[in-house]
C-alpha cells in the first residue's frame, strides 16, 4: 500500500501573534515552527496502514520553502520512508497549493492521499477536497475513524451533532481530525535514520493565488470585565448583569 | 444574477446555517445592487423549503431535486453546482462554513477554478472588488482578502451573521438534474441512532464549557444541568486539557486545535484560559468565567467573573436560571 501524506510547516499553537511592518504578514521573529498538529494524525495513520498491510511506502510531501525540510525530517523520524519538497510559496487560498500537490501526486503510484484536516495557520480547510477534485478522486474530510481493507475504505467523519460514514474504493483522499489515533513520537533511532532517508526537491515555479492579502491585523482586545463577586452568593448579581447589561438571558 | 447562496438542508429541512448564509448573501447583493438567488439541492419535495429562503431575502430559488441529492453526495453536489455557476455567472457564491459546506465549497472551487475564502465573518464590496474578512491562527488575527476574479466563493462562519427576515419573491425555478454516473465515487450516509440532544458548539446560541477545574468527567452533570436550564440551543464545550485527558469528546473542544466559536453567551467553568483556548472563544459576545483562581487569565477576557468553587456556584446558577425561566 503506497501512501502520500501532505503536510505543512506552521507556527506553534502557543504563539502570540505579532504583525509584521507590511501589515499583511505574521512577524516571524522568535516564532517556533512545528509540523501542523493535524498532520501528525495523518502521518501516524499512514504508518499504521503500512504496518498493517505489511508492504508499501509512505511518502511525505509539502509545498514550502527550504525551511520546510526540517518538518519533513520530523515525519521521516516518525517512520515515513521518503519525502518530497515542492519548492514554492503556498497560495493565499487553497487552490494554487492544491494544484501543485495534485500535479506531483498524479505522477506517483499511490493508493491513498492523507492530509491533516486543516493547517492551523491560515485555517483554510480547503486543500484536501481540492486535491481530490483535481485528481477526480473520492474524499472524506474531518475523519475520526478509518478502516481500509481489500482496497475499500470506510471513514467516519464529524458533522454537527452526528457522524457521517463515507465509503469508497481506493484510490482516494482522507483528511484526519484529532481523535483518529495517537501520533507516535520519533525515537532516537528514528531521528538518526531520518538523516539518511531520501528527500527529493522539486522546483514547482509560481503558485497562483486567486485571493490577495489586503490586511492582517489583530482583533480588538477584549477589555477585561468585572469580577461580580465571590462564591454562590454572587450568582444573583451575575444574572442581573446578564439580563440588564449584556441582555443575553 | 449577482449572488448565489447555497442553502444547506439536512433530512429535507433547512439548517440555521443556510439562513445565516442567506443573510450574508442578501447583504452582499444589496451592496452590489443585484439579485440574490438561493440554490436548494435535495430529494423530491425539497421545494417546500423555498418559502423560508424567499422570506430571508432570496429573489429567486433554484431547486434541484432528485433522489440522488437527498443526502449529501460530494461528487453529485459538486457537479450540479459547478454547472449552475458556469451557466448563471454569479459574481459571488456563498456557502455556510458548516461540516457540509467546508467539504463541498473547496470541491466546487477546484471544479471551476475559483478563489475561495473559508470561514468568513464579513463579506463585502469595496472599490469595485469583493473582499472577505476571516479569522486566522484560530482567531488570534484577522485576515482581509480581496478576490482577484469572479466568481468569488466564500463560506460563512456559523453565528457570524444572524438570520434576518427580509421578504422577497423567492420565485421558484426547477433546474434539471443530470448526473454523470462515472463521477460518483463515494457513498455518504449519516450514522443513525446517534443524535445528541445538544447542538454542536460551532452553532450553539450559548455554550457551557468545562475545564480541568471540573476535576473529572463524572462531574459534567453539573454543566449539563446548567445547559438544560439555559435551553435546548445551548451546547457543551471543553478545554483541550479535558479532551486530551479523555474526559470529553474532541467534538466539544474549543480552541486552536478544536473549534472556534462565537456564541452570544460563553460560560467558562474551571477553565484557566490558555492562549490557544482564548483564541477559540474570544469572539463570543458575552463571556462569563467561574474559577477559583482570581489570577486565572480567563478573567482578563471575561465580561463577568465569579471567583470561587464551581461545585457550589454552578448548581446555584442553574437553579436561579430555572427560576427566572419559570417566571417567564
Amino acid at each position: 500500500m503506497n501512501i502520500i501524506v501532505c503536510v505543512k510547516r506552521v507556527p506553534d499553537s502557543e504563539i502570540r501573534v505579532a504583525i509584521a511592518d507590511d501589515g499583511k504578514t505574521l512577524d516571524s521573529q522568535g516564532i517556533k515552527y512545528v509540523l501542523n498538529p493535524y498532520d501528525e494524525f495523518a502521518v501516524e495513520e499512514a504508518l499504521k496502514l503500512r504496518e498493517t498491510a505489511g508492504e508499501g511506502d509512505v511518502t511525505v510531501m509539502t509545498l514550502g520553502s527550504d525551511d520546510a525540510k526540517e518538518t519533513l525530517r520530523t515525519t521521516l523520524a516518525m517512520g515515513a520512508d521518503q519525502a518530497v519538497l515542492l519548492k514554492g510559496e503556498p497560495s493565499v487560498d487553497g487552490l494554487g497549493t492544491a494544484e501543485k500537490l495534485a500535479e506531483a501526486i498524479r505522477d506517483r503510484e499511490c493508493d491513498l492521499v492523507l492530509f491533516g484536516k486543516q493547517a492551523i495557520d491560515d485555517d483554510n480547510l480547503q486543500v484536501p477536497a481540492m486535491v481530490a477534485e483535481l485528481l477526480g478522486l473520492p474524499c472524506a474530510t474531518v475523519v475520526v475513524e478509518l478502516e481500509v481493507s481489500d482496497g475499500k475504505l470506510e471513514a467516519k467523519r464529524e458533522i454537527e451533532g452526528a457522524h457521517e460514514l463515507v465509503r469508497f474504493e481506493l484510490p482516494g483522499v482522507v483528511a484526519a481530525q484529532k481523535g483518529l489515533n495517537e501520533p507516535r513520537y520519533a525515537s532516537l533511532k528514528g531521528i538518526m535514520q531520518a538523516k539518511k532517508k531520501p528527500l527529493e526537491e522539486v522546483d514547482v515555479g509560481t503558485v497562483e493565488s486567486r485571493l490577495e492579502v489586503l490586511e492582517l491585523k489583530k482583533p480588538e482586545e477584549r477589555s477585561g470585565g468585572v469580577i461580580v463577586g465571590e462564591g454562590p452568593d454572587a450568582v444573583p448579581t451575575l444574572l442581573q448583569k446578564l439580563r440588564e447589561e449584556a441582555k443575553v438571558l | 444574477m449577482s449572488v448565489l447562496v447555497i442553502a444547506e438542508q439536512r433530512n429535507g429541512a433547512l439548517r440555521e446555517a443556510a439562513l445565516e448564509a442567506m443573510t450574508a448573501g442578501r447583504e452582499l447583493a444589496d451592496a452590489l445592487d443585484g439579485e440574490c438567488t438561493a440554490v436548494l439541492l435535495g430529494g423530491p419535495g425539497i421545494e417546500d423549503e423555498a418559502e423560508a429562503l424567499g422570506r430571508h431575502g432570496a429573489d429567486n430559488v433554484l431547486v434541484a431535486s432528485d433522489d440522488a441529492l437527498a443526502g449529501y453526495a460530494p461528487e453529485s453536489y459538486t457537479e450540479v453546482l459547478g454547472r449552475l455557476i458556469e451557466e448563471r455567472g454569479p459574481k459571488a457564491v456563498v456557502f455556510a462554513a458548516s461540516a457540509l459546506g467546508k467539504d463541498l465549497a473547496p470541491r466546487v472551487a477546484a471544479r471551476i477554478g475559483a478563489g475561495l475564502a473559508s470561514d468568513v465573518t464579513e463579506l463585502g464590496s469595496q472599490d469595485g472588488g469583493l473582499y472577505a474578512v476571516r479569522p486566522v491562527y484560530a482567531g488570534k488575527a484577522l485576515l482581509r482578502v480581496g478576490f482577484k476574479d469572479s466568481p468569488a466563493l466564500a463560506s460563512i462562519r456559523p453565528r457570524a451573521y444572524s438570520a434576518q427576515e427580509n421578504p422577497r419573491d423567492g420565485q421558484v425555478e426547477k433546474v434539471d438534474v443530470e448526473l454523470d454516473p462515472e463521477r460518483k465515487r463515494s457513498e455518504v450516509r449519516v450514522e443513525e441512532g446517534e443524535k445528541k440532544g445538544r447542538p454542536d458548539v460551532a452553532e450553539a446560541e450559548a455554550i457551557v464549557s468545562g475545564g480541568r477545574g471540573m476535576q473529572g468527567p463524572e462531574n459534567w452533570n453539573l454543566l449539563e444541568d446548567l445547559a438544560e436550564a439555559l435551553g435546548p440551543k445551548t451546547g457543551l464545550g471543553a478545554s483541550r486539557a479535558v479532551v486530551d485527558a479523555g474526559w470529553r469528546p474532541h467534538s466539544e473542544q474549543v480552541g486552536q486545535t478544536g473549534k472556534v466559536v462565537s456564541p452570544p453567551l460563553y460560560i467558562a467553568i474551571g477553565i484557566s484560559g490558555a492562549i490557544q483556548h482564548l483564541a477559540g472563544m474570544r469572539t463570543a459576545r458575552c463571556i462569563v468565567a467561574i474559577n477559583k483562581d482570581p489570577e486565572a487569565p480567563i478573567f482578563k477576557v471575561a465580561d463577568y467573573g465569579i471567583v470561587g468553587d464551581a461545585f457550589e456556584i454552578v448548581p446555584r446558577l442553574s437553579e436561579e436560571i430555572k427560576k427566572l425561566r419559570s417566571e417567564g
